[in-house]
């Protein structure tokens, strides 16, 4: 209870930020700062609320290393094995964990209405839904990309495809926030919709499952695997342009 | 155009149109379907090679091609109510949502039992499966949204978003999916150009492919109609035609 009346005094701090700030601007300084100071506020204000529930970023994270180590343990120890089919592991876990961690991203904020007032904001839908994105990829994309080389160990990846992982989890990882915000978006307003969720996104991540994995078995055989990064690269860049703007238009269906 | 087109946004109008347009599709298709279909499995030549199973070919193409059709006939209708919040376009693309299913998994299930006998199995991970796989996931999200919420005209506009974010994937992961892995034999009807099939069996794939593509118009009419009427239930002149029909029938 007493959380959710921080979050939401946090909320309120910030619609009279913007408020204050949209005042300063018209008197005086650019549009441009303005944006730029929203979606940090909008940062700011996430990080916060996740630093003081750390449960929600050390869960996903467990849950990636418990799924994982369930595979060794389903197929057999087998080295060769193992080495095989560890980036296929390693990517269909980080998505299962992205997909656990998405509910959190507007679904406290859609229950104590603090949503809506970013809705009613004057400031672009664009910015703080991208914000909003940013600060999640940084709970639990970042953390995923730091223990990601540990579970390669256990996995015995090859080594010369270390950079590869590090390099395709980091392109990828933002591109299954950026889409899982859509179906997010679309579900919250939803009683049920966890379920649904996971229908509705995991077809939408193959692209990146596909490329990910291809190109850590590429580096793997000492093969340039600079093709496939620089698909994921295309479809963080098209991601990035174009999903804040359908998540904005799911949410203002999704709040009504 | 737009003075041609405007009565047509009336959903009663249209519920009258569509009415009137049924007959004549459901005659076409009967009278295309039995040309194609008998000619097609009794008539036509056997391959030289695949043998009287090659006939499937008459099921499984229509189908897949009509369910990738189907697709972006409803991604443009939900376009059209996400831009210019015409309410029938809604109804129209919750209408096709399920036929578009329907033919997805007709296109699965005969390509398997295409694929039995001449792949030996009635399985592989091979690009277009795979991507045709997907695609019946994105109809079934579609639908499960569609049904998940129980305003009609938010998850109208809810499944609208997701069509589209699904449009611009498609190409995406079909390539993607290509890519990974492909086994599946190339296209023989190709569309313009010289088909590489003789023309005793073309004629009857013709005949199938414009048969099916109507008996899709048809029961997306028939649906279409039914959202109508779901949609419009309080209003005077559903309640009139009802009225009528009862008392024709009684």
């Amino acid at each position: 209870m007493t959380l959710k009346a921080q979050s939401t005094q946090e909320t309120e701090n910030l619609t009279a930020t913007i408020d204050n700030s949209m005042i300063g601007d018209t008197a005086q300084s650019s549009q441009q700062l303005s944006y730029r100071h929203a979606f940090m506020l909008v940062l700011k204000r996430d990080l916060t609320i996740a630093m003081r529930h750390k449960d929600d970023i050390i869960n996903p994270l467990l849950f990636f290393v418990i799924v994982v180590t369930l595979f060794p343990l389903g197929i057999g120890p087998e080295a060769q094995t193992l080495s095989r089919i560890a980036p296929g592991i390693i990517w269909v876990a980080a998505l299962l964990a992205t997909l656990l961690s998405l509910d959190r991203l507007f679904k406290s904020d859609h229950l104590d209405g603090s949503l809506e007032q970013m809705l009613l904001s004057p400031h672009p839908i664009f910015i703080l839904v991208l914000a909003k994105i940013f600060a999640h990829w940084l709970i639990t994309g970042l953390p995923l990309i730091l223990i990601a080389p540990l579970l390669a160990v256990l996995l015995h990846l090859n080594e010369q495809s270390y950079t590869a992982l590090l390099l395709t989890l980091l392109l990828g990882t933002p591109v299954l926030s950026l889409l899982g915000a859509v179906g997010v978006a679309l579900t919250v307003g939803i009683k049920k919709g966890g379920v649904l969720l996971s229908l509705l996104v995991l077809p939408l991540y193959i692209p990146v499952l596909i490329f990910a994995t291809s190109a850590i078995d590429t580096a793997a055989l000492g093969l340039p695997y600079s093709g496939q990064l620089a698909i994921i690269a295309a479809l963080f860049f098209g991601s990035l342009t174009l999903a804040p703007f359908a998540v904005g238009a799911a949410l203002k269906v999704s709040t009504n | 155009m737009w003075k041609w087109l405007h009565p047509y946004a009336n959903p009663e109008v249209s519920y009258h149109f569509t009415n009137k347009l049924l007959p004549w599709l459901s005659a076409l298709t009967a009278i295309f379907l039995s040309i194609g279909l008998v000619w097609a499995l009794l008539f036509a030549p056997a391959d030289y090679q695949q043998g009287h199973s090659f006939r499937i070919f008459y099921i499984h193409v229509p189908a897949a091609s009509l369910s990738m059709g189907i697709y972006v006939a409803m991604a443009i209708a939900a376009f059209i109510s996400l831009v210019w919040q015409l309410k029938l376009a809604d109804a129209s693309a919750a209408a096709m949502a399920p036929v578009g299913a329907a033919f997805t998994a007709i296109a699965l299930i005969t390509g398997a039992a295409w694929g039995k006998p001449m792949w030996g199995t009635w399985w592989i991970w091979d690009a277009r499966l795979t991507s045709e796989l997907i695609l019946l996931f994105l109809y079934l999200g579609v639908i499960a949204l569609h049904n998940a919420f129980e305003d009609k005209n938010l998850a109208g506009k809810a499944a609208g978003i997701l069509t589209l974010v699904g449009v611009v994937n498609i190409p995406i992961i079909k390539y993607s999916v290509e890519w990974w892995n492909t086994l599946h034999q190339g296209s023989t009807v190709s569309k313009l150009g010289k088909p590489s099939m003789s023309l005793d069996m073309l004629w009857p794939f013709i005949f199938c492919f414009i048969g099916f593509a109507l008996l899709v118009a048809v029961i997306i009419c028939l649906r279409f109609r039914n959202e109508i009427l779901a949609r419009n239930s309080i209003r005077p002149w559903v309640r009139e035609l009802i009225q009528k029909n009862t008392v024709n029938n009684t």
